[in-house]
């Protein structure tokens, strides 16, 4: 059994291999050494796994590369994967998010940018078209900017009902079509925005990441900057579900990918105090939807503990027992192979991490 | 004819080469879109998809930055030289 960790940091991107049941881990990189790797993918939807990397540079831009052999080689076609239409007078910054379609559709894949846009790709990632309907959104003039820029940094396609998706923005909040793109409406009822003058409105939430339940589509879960939420109805509605927390600030949510109620966050004090709460290094879980938690550390450092994990640098892989992974802005990525329950470090001194994602291979 | 000079970090879109030859005169824009029908990914690392040198992207021509001059409009005689430097900005630390 072979299990890739796909390591996203500021500086390039770290593959990290194990072929012992998640037991050791070889590391190697930087691979797209001093770009930043904002987003990762690891797509098992065809017979060869795909890797795709978001690859942004300050110097020469941004770009998407593909590899069907587990990094070892990477492709960018010629023509630039993702661009802006000249009538939009906007230029890619980044990409944030990048999610392979639902199994029905195994050449589809969706990328979130910054600036806030969607794009999809019907050829398995090389070419990717504007998602208008978004793009044109009356809001969108109004969407801001979070500390880290205005970008589209979550992308959940329904599993099993074509046409619906759903997306979220930093900051903007929840929006989702029902009918492959065309039209979108705000879904943030419930999420508190509370460093707006109204803490209730239609759209405008600073929603950091959301997670779909694996047993039930139309469960999500959201960490926002200041809130944890779950709806019920696909979006329609959210509620709190920080109470057992030690803070309802954060960035990662991450769903266990076969059971019902499963998911995993790493809690920081506040968004103005950007340290895990009490200095303690702890991951939180619930196994009931969010009803309680509890805090995991078996494994992890005991000393005071300072650096935060960014929204898409905590994932789960799809083994059995399903590994989870975090990785830290200091370049610390941890690893468990029993869902949570014991930790152990697959790589220290690493870059800035921003995004991980792991799969069996 | 004139003579690109292409960094370091972007010699693998021309094969390696720190020197190209662009069958192009006339201004900077149109070497570089002539960088683009040859070497398409060198020219988006150079220009962004708004046809814009990018912000920490600087080109000189004969040693003077096009900033300094007219830009993309700046005119390119036969046999310049027209290098692409990285600006020591913008980088990751």
């Amino acid at each position: 059994m072979t299990t890739v960790l796909a390591i996203g940091t500021n500086k390039g991107l770290y593959l990290a291999r194990s072929d012992d049941d998640r037991r050791s881990w070889r590391v190697t990189g930087p691979h797209f050494a001093m770009h930043e790797v904002y987003a990762v993918a690891i797509d098992k939807r065809r017979g060869t796994p795909r890797l795709l990397a978001g690859v942004s540079s300050p110097h020469f831009g941004a770009s998407i590369a593909t590899s069907d052999d587990l990094g070892v080689s990477w492709h960018e076609p010629e023509r630039a994967p993702i661009a802006f239409p000249a009538d939009t007078g906007a230029t890619l910054e980044r990409a944030w998010q990048i999610a392979p379609g639902p199994a029905a559709e195994p050449d589809r894949v969706y990328v979130g940018t910054q600036p806030s846009a969607l794009f999809v790709s019907d050829d398995g990632g090389a070419t990717f078209e504007l998602v208008r309907g978004l793009w044109d959104h009356p809001h969108r003039p109004q969407w801001g900017a979070g500390y880290g820029g205005q970008a589209i940094h979550t992308v959940l396609p329904h599993p099993s009902t074509p046409g619906h998706l759903l997306v979220a923005m930093s900051t903007g909040g929840v929006y989702r079509t029902g009918d492959g793109g065309a039209s979108w409406a705000p879904a943030n009822k419930g999420i508190r925005a509370g460093f707006a003058p109204d803490p209730w409105p239609e759209f405008g939430q600073c929603v950091h990441k959301v997670a779909r339940d694996a047993v039930d589509p139309e469960r999500l879960y959201a960490q926002n900057h200041n809130g944890v939420y779950r709806s019920d109805d696909g979006g329609a509605s959210w509620s709190s579900i920080a109470e057992g927390l030690p803070s309802d600030f954060g960035f990662a949510m991450v769903a266990h990918p076969r059971r019902a109620g499963v998911i995993w966050t790493f809690p920081l004090t506040d968004g103005s105090h950007r340290f895990p709460p009490e200095e303690k290094c702890r991951v939180f879980r619930s196994t009931d939807a969010g009803a309680t938690w509890e805090g995991l550390t078996e494994g992890l450092p005991t000393e005071p503990f300072y650096p935060s994990v960014l929204r898409d640098a905590m994932c789960a892989d799809d083994a059995d027992p399903v590994g989870v992974y975090f990785g830290t802005r200091s370049g610390e990525v941890y690893a468990s192979r029993d869902e949570g329950d014991s930790w152990s470090s697959v790589a220290a001194h690493l870059p800035d991490v921003l995004c991980v994602r792991a799969a069996e291979v | 004819m004139v003579t690109l000079v292409v960094p370091g970090a972007l010699r693998a879109e021309v094969g390696g080469a720190a020197r190209v030859e662009v069958r192009v005169v006339g201004t900077v824009r149109a070497v570089l879109d002539e960088v683009g029908v040859r070497w398409p990914r060198l020219e988006r690392r150079v220009r962004d998809e708004a046809g814009e040198i990018r912000r920490y992207i600087n080109v000189y021509v004969d040693g003077e930055d096009v900033r300094r001059l007219a830009g993309q409009d700046t005119p390119v005689p036969a046999r310049a030289e027209v290098r692409i430097i990285p600006s020591v900005a913008g980088g990751a630390g």
